[in-house]
């Protein structure tokens, strides 16, 4: 036996004897999933002995260095770890913002102590996180934000406000975008770390078309934020932000995230039935295109991580996958009929379907439209020109 | 294994990426082959040539002279004639005929194999009855006669036909026309008796025949593989010419893209670059998503056919349907950013609009194999 059919054997016997039969199990809300964090309820026990058998091995983030919390795996453990996971079909242990996105840029542009000290309870699921990006006023046009941090010697006092934080409520440190020079435009943001409990933090959950509130306004009045909390250099944030939006974007291009790529039309034959020609060869066309886009998804993190690819690659990922999954969505509302329109039968779960539709309309508007997706991917990859 | 392409691949890639596109490019085949409107349609030099790199034996195992490659180097092959539209009888040749060869007896290998290794032998697929790929159905009849078999009926779009050495027939021994069993197959020697072409220039300047079988009388050792069980070897037949038509297309895709992207940085209207327009970069940049992802699908079902993976099946047909797709849109917007010069002879962006029509209806279009997606999902 190779040595990587060795590894993969291995991980199977760990798996089969560690990964409880309900964590197997498919998603089916937002609640089965595991975001951990200081006030996180879990939902089950099997939910946190999974979360617990999986942090003591590393395998939250099995790519990451053991020292922070990984498991240390090359690129092809890591896809040897996903294939198996794959194949008895179970959850995530962990599902966090702070592995996704700001995990990727503190191994870039931390320092150690910063990595050992922030990377380890990301890893553990102890510290939930979110991001401070968006303001009012700036959404697509992110780099006007005017969030502010004043220079107080041995801390910032930053005072504004941001919104779209997903989870804010939720969520126990966040990573922010704050400007710290108002006379650079792009070299006069910082970006900093701080505790959602630090007095002059408020949040208010924003109500969304699909009637829940994933995201926030986040108010900073006053906000003491100690020097040695900055990641990279002073007015040097937009770096950070840049790189780890790539992250973000990948994140929610679902590549990678096998709930996201599956194919509809079996289910729906199943469960609904489908007697209409053109509803079916539709579902059909859409199966093609989400195999496809799963294949993508694997070449693509398969060339991430060997530094293959062009850079900017994340944003037509992140375009394709919201475009898609948005279509998924359309596709499960024509084949659930007026079933699907139930707001809060139990039946559909409390509205599932037409829930999960609704929100899935923000997939092309946040972490950057598909409008700028277009743009970056003319000017980055296509070089055309005054894109 | 990582999808992407390995050291040894993407060497090969690099030779044959400068090799077609100087032997291979359209004006010194594509158009001089259809301006002096050649019967055969390609140029058996260039054959000659494949044969010298390596290429019309690279899926022929290393026992009978070939390299003993997969469908992920087929592919790298595919995808240049692609980008180049190189007029060639690989696909039908180097990929499905040697793929149909290695269900057959050392004898039938024996007599075909050398001279396709040797560039000197080309091969042709008849299967299709009619105007569409509906190879579930197959009525042209195989009825036993003395030590051998008569052929009577007939196949369309069999590519270069007329010019090919030996025809590779799918023909029904037993029971009736829609069922999978009773299929046998047979290379039918160029020349053979009652056996008559009608050989016609298509759209995008490639030969293809009506191919009439008027009682065609074959010795035994005409068959391949088994009698009446031929149906998983035409099967291994048609996945490797649909993966390897999918390649294709996504080198037709690609070429087309790169004349486009490039004429929007040198065309000027309104006193501007048209590539500056927003309306076109985000057509462009939406082109770019479905050609990346039509090739990450091409490579998945190359690299699953050559695992012998039971998933093979369903991602050929993803790849082809998909594949087809983006080709299309591809050719589509590049013949419209052309705007008046993309509809002149002149200009090169609309022989990719035919080639990509051509290739669409080989092995069957994007509507065919998204059907054939929905049947294996179970629905």
């Amino acid at each position: 036996m190779s040595e990587i059919e060795q590894f993969r054997a291995g991980i199977r016997a760990w798996l089969e004897a560690n990964c409880p039969a309900e964590m197997r199990e498919p998603v089916k809300d937002e609640n089965d999933v595991c975001w951990g964090g200081r006030h996180f309820v879990f939902k089950s026990l099997a939910q946190k002995a999974w979360l617990e058998a999986c942090a003591a091995k590393g395998y939250t983030v099995p790519d990451w260095p053991e020292a922070y919390g990984g498991a240390g795996m090359s690129p092809a453990q890591a896809k040897v770890w996903r294939e198996e996971m794959g194949r008895i079909g179970a959850r995530m242990p962990l599902s966090s913002f702070g592995i996704w996105m700001l995990g990727p840029a503190l191994l870039k542009f931390g320092t150690e102590e910063q990595k050992v000290h922030y990377l380890n309870p990301i890893a553990r699921g102890e510290i939930r996180w979110c991001q401070g990006y968006s303001e009012p006023g700036s959404g697509s046009d992110l780099v006007s934000l005017q969030t502010f941090g004043e220079d107080m010697g041995d801390h910032w006092s930053v005072s504004g406000q941001k919104v779209w934080t997903s989870y804010a409520d939720k969520a126990d440190w966040i990573f922010c975008l704050v400007r710290t020079d108002k006379a650079n435009k792009y070299q006069g943001i910082s970006f900093l770390l701080f505790d959602m409990e630090t007095p002059g933090v408020t949040t208010r959950p924003i109500k969304l078309i699909s009637g829940n509130s994933p995201f926030c306004e986040t108010f900073f009045d006053n906000v003491a934020v100690p020097k040695h909390q900055i990641v990279g250099a002073l007015n040097r944030g937009w770096d950070v932000a840049k790189y780890l939006l790539g992250h973000e974007r990948e994140m929610i291009s679902g590549a990678g995230n096998a709930d996201r790529l599956t194919t509809i039309g079996a289910t729906m034959a199943r469960t609904v039935g489908l007697d209409d020609p053109l509803l079916r060869a539709d579902l059909a066309l859409f199966d093609v295109d989400a195999l496809a886009f799963s294949a993508m998804g694997e070449k693509f993190l398969d060339e991430v991580k060997v530094g293959r690819g062009n850079p900017a690659q994340p944003n037509m990922m992140k375009y394709a996958g919201t475009e898609l999954n948005k279509r998924r969505h359309e596709l499960l509302m024509a084949a659930g009929g007026s079933r699907a329109l139930e707001w809060d039968s139990e039946e559909t779960a409390g509205g599932a379907a037409a829930r999960g539709w609704l929100r899935t309309k923000a997939n092309s508007i946040e972490g950057g439209t598909s409008e700028v997706m277009l743009n970056v991917i003319a000017k980055r990859i296509l070089d055309l020109p005054g894109a | 294994m990582p999808l992407y392409h390995t050291d040894d691949q993407a060497m090969l890639a690099d030779t044959v990426t400068g090799f077609m596109a100087s032997e291979g490019a359209i004006k010194p085949q594509l158009r001089h082959w259809r301006d002096i409107g050649c019967p055969d349609g390609f140029g058996h030099a260039l054959w000659k040539q494949f044969a010298e790199m390596g290429l019309t034996g690279m899926l022929a195992g290393e026992a009978d002279g070939g390299l003993g490659m997969g469908h992920v180097e087929a592919g790298i092959v595919l995808a240049e004639i692609g980008r180049n539209l190189t007029p060639s009888p690989f696909l039908t040749t180097a990929v499905m005929g040697v793929t149909a060869l290695s269900g057959g007896s050392d004898d039938l290998k024996g007599r075909y194999l050398p001279g396709i290794i040797a560039g000197e032998t080309v091969l042709a697929m008849a299967i299709d009855e009619g105007g569409k790929h509906r190879p579930e159905r197959i009525a042209l009849k195989a009825e036993k006669a003395g030590n051998g078999f008569r052929l009577s009926g007939a196949k369309d779009f069999v590519v270069y036909g007329a010019s090919a050495d030996a025809l590779i027939v799918a023909a029904r021994t037993s029971g009736s026309d829609s069922d999978a069993d009773g299929i046998t197959l047979f290379a039918v020697p160029r020349g053979a008796g009652g056996l008559s072409h009608d050989s016609q220039r298509l759209v995008d300047s490639s030969m293809a025949s009506h191919v009439h079988f008027d009682g065609v009388e074959l010795d035994g050792d005409a068959v391949i593989g088994d009698i009446d069980d031929g149906r998983a070897l035409l099967q291994k037949v048609l996945l490797a010419g649909r993966a390897g038509a999918a390649a294709e297309l996504t080198g037709v895709a690609a070429g087309a893209f790169d004349m486009t992207t490039a004429y929007l940085k040198t065309r000027k209207q309104f006193g501007k670059l048209i590539g500056e327009f927003q309306a076109l970069q985000h057509r462009a940049a939406h082109l770019y998503s479905e050609i990346e992802i039509a090739t990450a699908a091409a490579i998945k079902a190359q690299q699953l056919l050559d695992g012998g993976s039971d998933k093979a099946d369903l991602m050929v047909s993803v790849a082809k349907a998909k594949a087809g797709r983006a080709c299309n849109l591809a050719v589509r917007e590049g013949v419209q950013m052309h705007g008046g010069v993309g509809m002149t002879d002149e200009y090169d962006i609309g022989l990719y609009m035919k080639r990509d029509r051509a290739l669409a209806e080989f092995m069957g279009d994007p509507y065919y194999h998204a059907e054939r997606v929905a049947r294996l999902s179970g629905y």
